[in-house]
């Protein structure tokens, strides 16, 4: 059957197009007349600019590479005769804004996504909603990507500073990352973070992975009571798991330091590993279930039909398979305990300070943005944890024959 | 074949099948069970007992009848209606255990304790118990040895209270019972101490009410001829002279009403009413703080989750119809707040909101906000729950999003295409099938927004903190841990019937993460 091809037009230049254009155009006008300080002025040129470009480029310019690149140069050019650096940043963003805007509006691709038959209200109701959605998702993102520029600051303050908005270099410096390698307290608190977050992740990841294989057996007795119990320190909300270990944990390291004769840091730290790492078994147990629920089971009854004994079995046969559910439980059960702040505040003392704790103390006392170095830092291992979860889950659909996501 | 047709099926190794099977299922069980022990009972003792010991903590009062025993046995008869103080039973117990109590540094704790419920009751116990080895009872000890030198050895003590006496001297005996235990603790001989002030003091009391002496040692019974003449100091007047609080009877009435072991005393502080002698009562209007801060931190959470729904539905929406490989794009926006550390994005919320932080720069810049009328957005109930909305709106958009994708976009088009305006197709068609989503989103959304408590915490100020902050206050500050406990319980109860509901609706299995 041959592709139908309709065409949709393009909407009339002087009732439809000149007026969005020299709309759009008012508004960034009247914005950047703000900033300089005469709002008026900036309103009526903006207007003007607005409609000008809208007409110019749909009628003379037809590529629309081309067309853009020239409206952004030219007003990267303005803003940096009227506002330096930080006014050419700005030029480029409203270029590229005005200039994007007058060809979707010019050309009709703000029809692109409804269908052909969608009355004028229906695409307005459309675009207005994908507008919603993207400023929800600027909502979403814009708080993270503040911290990072934030975090470069010259001065000590959590605010931009006119440097800042220059983009003038004086007014940015690493001080706050050397701030973070050099005091000893963050050193303390990262390697306390490094040394209880992969010992508490291990922990719960073998228990976890041997409990979860043991659950997708087909006769388990008091599945359901089993389950809700090694899923209960997910649920119970973190201050009262804290309330709980606070008073526990307590007698407990008193019991170890008193009558096993432990040291008092030694102690502290089993404790801190041990609220972790029940903190982190709920993840390990979801995700390995759910691989489970994939695994072929005549695998297993085929390896033993060869002669393998059981541990063979699971190490040659079953690990490699659920080893992508394995590994992105114990990533979950990893940054649970690397972001706990609650539970070590309740259980641990002063020499198990991790990072998320110091970072709290300096949130209260608000003493450096240091943190924020260190909250870019965190960003940015995130967003490496976040790509592997990713590949790992890729990989386990393809593994299991499902489409590429 | 007619052999094996004629008894049951035999498996190889010529048991009966059926015994064969159930063999091999139970063994299969116990493997089972076997791969899960080890957790499950790692889960048990480091996470359940835990808080099992926390719910028991919220009803435990054992420090008042520890402390005092004699005092609590004796003040179980006093009648607190008649606004007397109690006899001369009562200080004489507690002359004892006070002096215990000093000696092992346990009146503070007694006292911060017996403070909750009475105000000033900490300090009187502080004053006391620096003035209870003073009081001026060493002359009960001149006036026994003067009655007889033997008086003044501990073997006297020692041979007379071990033997049958005793039993008519109860207070005596347990004082010197306790005096003994209290040597062996400070790795002394009591038979080389000093007999203390209060043996005597007890044994004066004791003797001078009437204690059965007849069969008893010669000695004894000199000395229980002899009390009635014996010059008396009024152990009464001593504690009022310590602190004149003692004579009020309100003290004593508090010091009753928490003897008993187990209190719903912190239950009624949390629920804002106050355990006296007539039942439960509502604390006056001024005093009432935990009503009005669960009230707010559910009604917060109601926002939150509320504000989750209303963003998190149409981002969910576009996520599910959109084509696979844009919507995994834009996936990783809400993915990353996700995986980004909790005070990442709290410490972010504080750069954005405060008064010189980006929205009110941004606003002053754009002309929209005079410089001087910044907005205070932060330390109040809107920061709270803009920050808590972006921490949990990923929480809120998953589940929606994993039950949106299931819901095939034939259906919308069906029902135009049958005549329903677009409304009509959405709310008729599309918008039922959604609702378990909605659901499932808005239960997890609540349960992690009521026991919130380090977002509150930085940018909540004095208004938009929960419940949680205040069980964190009592851990951590004020030090009563009884009603923190007690704080948990309800938060937990209140918790686990929103989990049983979640399960209802949901079922925990199908929790999928990322």
């Amino acid at each position: 059957m041959s592709e139908l091809t309709v065409e949709k037009g393009t909407p009339n230049m002087m009732t439809f197009t000149l007026p969005m254009v020299a709309g759009l155009g008012l508004i960034l006008g009247f914005l950047t007349g703000n900033v300089v300080g005469s709002p008026w002025i900036g309103l009526l040129l903006g207007t003007v600019i607005g409609a000008v470009l809208g007409y110019v480029l749909n009628t003379m310019v037809p590529s629309k590479a081309t067309g853009r690149w020239v409206v952004i140069i030219g007003f990267a050019v303005i803003g940096f005769l009227f506002g330096g650096l930080g006014g050419a940043v700005g030029g480029v963003i409203i270029g590229a804004i005005i200039s994007w805007f007058a060809y979707w509006i010019g050309r009709g691709a703000y029809r692109d996504d409804v269908p052909i038959y969608a009355t004028p209200g229906q695409t307005l109701w459309w675009n207005f909603f994908l507008f919603i959605c993207g400023a929800i998702f600027i909502f979403l993102i814009t708080p993270i990507l503040v911290v990072m520029p934030l975090s470069f600051n010259a001065e000590d303050f959590f605010t931009f500073t006119p440097e800042m908005l220059r983009l003038d270099p004086e007014g940015y410096s690493l001080k706050h990352y050397r701030d973070f390698f050099e005091t000893s307290d963050w050193q303390l608190a990262l390697k306390n973070s490094l040394v209880i977050a992969p010992i508490a992740t291990i922990l719960s990841v073998s228990l976890g992975t041997l409990a979860a294989i043991g659950l997708s057996q087909s006769h388990v007795p008091g599945r359901r009571a089993i389950m809700a119990i090694l899923i209960s320190p997910m649920i119970v909300p973190l201050i009262i798991s804290a309330t709980g270990m606070f008073f526990f944990y307590s007698t407990l390291g008193n019991f170890l330091e008193e009558t096993v004769g432990m040291s008092k840091s030694l102690v502290g730290y089993i404790k801190v590993i041990l609220a972790h790492a029940v903190l982190g078994i709920p993840f390990v147990i979801i995700t390995v279930t759910a691989t489970l629920v994939g695994f072929d089971r005549s695998l297993t009854r085929a390896a033993a039909n060869m002669g393998a004994d059981p541990v063979t079995t699971f190490f040659r046969v079953q690990m490699p398979l659920i080893l992508p559910g394995v590994i992105s439980g114990g990533l979950f059960a990893f940054i649970t305990s690397f972001d706990e702040v609650v539970v070590v505040l309740f259980v641990g003392s002063a020499a198990q300070k991790t990072l998320p704790w110091q970072m709290f103390i300096g949130l209260r006392e608000q003493i450096s943005p240091t943190i924020l170095a260190v909250a870019t830092i965190l960003v940015v291992i995130s967003i490496m944890l976040l790509a592997t979860v990713e590949l790992l889950r890729r990989r386990s659909e393809r593994l299991r024959g499902m489409s590429p996501g | 074949m007619a052999e094996t047709n004629a008894g049951p099926m035999l498996a190889a190794d010529g048991t009966p099948l059926k015994k064969s099977l159930a063999r091999a299922l139970r063994r299969q069980k116990l493997r089972a069970l076997m791969l899960i022990a080890p957790l499950l009972i790692f889960v048990l003792v480091t996470f359940v007992i835990p808080i099992g010991d926390m719910l028991l903590r919220s009803v435990k009062n054992d420090i008042v009848a520890d402390t005092l025993p004699a005092t609590v046995e004796v003040l179980g008869d006093w009648d607190h209606d008649a606004q007397e103080l109690p006899g001369d039973d009562v200080w004489t117990a507690f002359y004892v255990d006070m002096w215990f109590a000093a000696e092992r540094k346990e009146h503070t704790r007694l006292g911060t304790r017996l403070n909750y419920e009475l105000t000033g009751v900490s300090s009187l116990f502080r004053k006391t118990g620096r003035r209870v080895d003073r009081f001026d009872t060493d002359i009960y000890a001149d006036q026994f040895v003067a009655l007889n030198p033997e008086w003044e050895a501990p073997q006297t003590f020692a041979a007379m209270l071990d033997g049958p006496a005793a039993d008519e001297l109860p207070l005596t005996a347990d004082a010197w019972a306790r005096w003994k235990e209290f040597n062996v603790e400070e790795g002394d001989a009591v038979l080389e101490e000093d007999v203390p002030d209060f043996v005597y003091t007890a044994l004066h009391y004791e003797l001078s009410q009437g204690a059965e002496v007849t069969g008893a040692s010669e000695r004894l019974r000199a000395a229980a001829a002899a009390v009635g003449e014996f010059e008396t100091v009024s152990l009464r007047d001593q504690f009022a002279d310590a602190d004149e609080d003692w004579l009020d009877p309100e003290v004593w009435k508090t010091i009753q009403l928490y003897s008993p072991r187990v209190t719903p005393g912190y239950f009624a502080n949390a629920a804002d009413m106050q355990v006296t002698p007539e039942g439960l009562e509502s604390r006056p209007e001024n005093q009432q703080i935990y009503g009005v801060l669960f009230k707010r931190t559910l009604f917060m959470s109601l926002v939150i989750t509320g504000s989750c729904i209303l963003l998190g539905y149409p981002v969910a929406w576009l996520l599910a119809n959109l084509p696979m490989r844009v919507a995994n794009l834009l996936m990783i926006l809400v993915l990353l707040p996700f995986w980004t550390s909790l005070l990442v994005r709290t410490s972010a919320w504080k750069v954005m909101l405060q008064q010189q932080g980006v929205v009110n720069d941004v606003l002053v810049w754009l002309g929209l906000v005079a410089d001087d009328a910044r907005l205070t957005m932060i330390n109040n109930q809107f920061g709270t729950i803009v920050a808590m909305t972006h921490i949990l709106l990923p929480f809120m958009i998953l589940p929606m999003y994993s039950v949106m994708q299931t819901i095939p976009p034939s259906y919308l088009r069906a029902a135009k295409s049958l005549g329903a305006t677009n409304w009509t197709a959405f709310w008729r068609v599309y918008f039922p099938q959604s609702v378990p989503g909605i659901g499932a989103g808005s239960i997890l959304v609540f349960i992690l927004a009521i026991g919130y408590y380090i977002t509150p915490e930085i940018v909540g100020g004095n208004t938009g903190t929960f419940i949680s902050n205040r069980i964190a206050y009592h851990i951590s500050s004020s030090l009563n841990w009884g009603l923190a406990a007690a704080l948990g319980t309800i938060l937990l109860v209140v918790v686990l019937v929103l989990y049983w509901a979640y399960d209802r609706i949901v079922g925990i299995d199908n929790v999928k993460l990322g």
